[in-house]
């Protein structure tokens, strides 16, 4: 069974074209590890699939149906999560606060909102932080919140933007491992984009990686390949493996980097994001 | 206090504190507990979405209003609340991701306060109707006004009741929200309607450069005590109404003005709420200080 569909797809954002010529189906149960550089169209694609940016051309099908706003077999991470860094609301109200949240009336939980609201806390390991102020958590555990509030409602497909964001890699790995024994035991399919490849090699079935206004869908053995990625950066790429782990690089500079692969393979890499950004946006604008 | 303290207007009822002798006492506790009760919850979700410069905006920008309508000769509550209605909705049409927002925001209102200043130049009665609504005149509302703050106060409160748990989500997460079908912008603009009713009433009794004191002081207090939604609208409601009417009570009995009762205790009561978080600190911080 096909969950997401794209066909033919060409998206533009402020007359500029980000995707072209896109074409993939995700099946039932799949976990898709989403990447490219800075700019590729990660999170354009994504908010495509939720129906908030319409596709110039070709159809966005999700579980047979036409993309469209509101969807509720649709589960949400937005990468921009900016949850004000004084709040003194409770972890708890914070999820409770997603609830049926696009009906009118009072934000009164009845008891079945009060079991939605205990079966996500506890699905992500938060019963026990989810009475602390959001102000005195962690970016990993309030990360374990963003993760209760897009499973509110039983969504058959998430889509999650980048949730390996400033985290440090031993977090990053729960995180994934949440994510795939959630997406084992619940039966969902997820796309998940990241920056970094190897935190997602054991447990993706697949990749879609984006770049250069093209999308290439498959397992990691046909995407992650010099001709592959050479064509969607627009660069000439090597790829080298290494000890499990899986280094793409651009001349002397690894592009889909693991944090701690860093020094792995003798490149000083120092502060090395802004150099991921220019290529990123580099990759984009070819 | 006005000369309206020496001619009370009704029998002494045993029970009732004297001040409640004078009609424009009663006036000015029911106006003050009205606007408060209304002031409360909206400003919770005010501080919530982190848009209190948009309100403390709002309130300048009905300046204008209230001074063009004493020109025209209409009752300067409606031309205020018709002056914060337009500028709330094209602050919320402005959106939500617009990054010149404040800077828009601030030059609307310089321009504003600008008319409003040109107004009063015409308006021949310039220095006292002025300070009342700057700083506001509660002692002076009499009983028609009474009603009118309450009408206000039910569309204002209704209507936030009706959009309440839209809004809670998108403000607590506004793409998500968006995701899922709520309106982000049509939020915008409902909420700052309803911010719009609020600082028209609240200017009634503080003028509309202390809306501030009533509207964000209470509920940026209620925030920092509680952590559930609920408790935390009532909790605002509740000092707003304390601050109101404690202002009122501590202005009878000095005869100071009430405006500044009102904003010391606001002032009290969000300095109180910041000391639980100040004296856990310092304990935690003790033990590291002792090596
Ligand atoms: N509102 C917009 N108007 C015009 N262009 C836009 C708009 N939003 C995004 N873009 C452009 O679309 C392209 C894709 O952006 P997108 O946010 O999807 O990238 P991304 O892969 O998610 O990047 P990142 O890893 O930095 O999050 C970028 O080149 C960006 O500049
Ligand atoms: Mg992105």
């Amino acid at each position: 069974m096909i969950v997401l569909a794209f066909r033919d797809v060409e998206i533009a954002l402020g007359g500029r074209t980000v995707l072209e010529g896109v074409n993939l189906a995700i099946g039932q149960g799949e976990f898709i590890g989403l990447l490219g550089g800075n700019g590729a169209g990660k999170t354009t694609l994504l908010r495509a699939a939720l129906g908030l940016i319409p596709p110039r051309r070709g159809a966005i099908e999700v579980l047979g149906k036409a993309a469209s706003r509101g969807n509720p077999a649709i589960g949400y991470m937005p990468q921009s999560r900016a949850v004000p860094a004084n709040l003194r609301l409770s972890g708890h109200d914070f999820v409770a606060g997603v609830v049926d949240g696009a009906r009118w009336g009072l934000p009164l939980l009845g008891s079945e909102g009060r079991r939605e609201v205990d079966r996500v806390l506890e699905l992500v390991a938060a019963s026990a932080l989810a009475h602390r102020p959001l102000a005195e958590l962690s970016g990993g555990e309030r990360q374990r919140l963003l993760l209760a509030q897009v499973l509110v409602g039983s969504p058959k497909l998430l889509l999650l933007d980048e949730p390996l964001m400033s985290l440090d890699p031993s977090h990053q790995a729960g995180v994934v491992e949440l994510v795939a024994s959630l997406q084992r035991s619940l039966g969902l399919t997820v796309l998940f984009s990241a920056h970094e490849l190897n935190p997602l090699l054991g447990v993706m079935n697949r990749v879609l990686f984006v770049g250069n206004r093209q999308a290439a869908l498959g397992t990691v053995d046909e995407v992650i390949t010099e001709p592959v990625l050479s064509r969607l950066y627009g660069t000439r790429i090597e790829v080298v493996r290494l000890g499990g782990r899986i280094f793409v690089m651009a001349g002397a500079q690894d592009m889909a980097r693991d944090t701690h692969g860093c020094g792995d393979h003798g490149h000083a890499h120092g502060q090395e994001h802004s150099h991921e950004h220019s290529h990123g946006d580099h990759a984009a604008d070819a | 206090m006005p000369t309206g303290k020496s001619t009370p207007t009704n029998t002494p009822m045993g029970t009732t504190p004297p001040m409640l002798d004078y009609g424009f006492m009663r006036n000015a506790f029911a106006a003050a507990a009205i606007v408060a009760l209304v002031a409360g919850p909206v400003g919770y979700f005010l501080v919530l979405r982190g848009q209190t410069f948009a309100g403390h905006a709002l309130a300048h920008i009905g300046f204008t209003g209230a001074t063009g309508a004493f020109l025209i000769g209409i009752s300067p509550l409606w031309g205020l609340l018709g002056m914060t209605v337009a500028g709330g909705v094209a602050i919320g049409l402005m959106g939500e991701r617009l990054a010149q927002r404040d800077v828009a925001i601030g030059l609307v209102l310089a321009l504003a306060l600008g008319f409003g200043l040109l107004f009063l130049h015409f308006v021949t009665s310039y220095a006292t109707q002025a300070t009342a609504l700057l700083f506001g005149n509660v002692l002076a509302v009499d009983q028609a006004t009474v009603w009118s703050l309450l009408a206000l106060g039910v569309v204002a409160l209704a209507a936030l009741g009706v959009i309440a748990r839209p809004l809670l989500f998108a403000s607590l997460q506004p793409e998500l929200a968006e995701a899922k079908g709520v309106s982000l912008r049509l939020m915008a603009v409902l909420f700052l309607a309803i911010v719009a009713f609020a600082t028209a009433e609240a200017a009634q009794i503080v003028g509309v450069l202390l809306v501030f004191t009533l509207m964000v002081g209470p509920a940026a207090a209620s925030l920092r005590l509680t952590r559930r939604v609920g408790p935390g609208v009532l909790l605002a409601a509740a000092f707003a109404l304390a601050e109101a009417w404690g202002g009122l009570a501590l202005a009878y009995e000095t005869n100071w003005p009430t405006s500044f009762w009102i904003t010391a205790l606001s002032g009290l009561v969000y300095g109180a709420s910041l000391l639980p978080a100040v004296l856990l600190e310092t304990a935690s911080a003790r033990p590291k200080a002792a090596p």
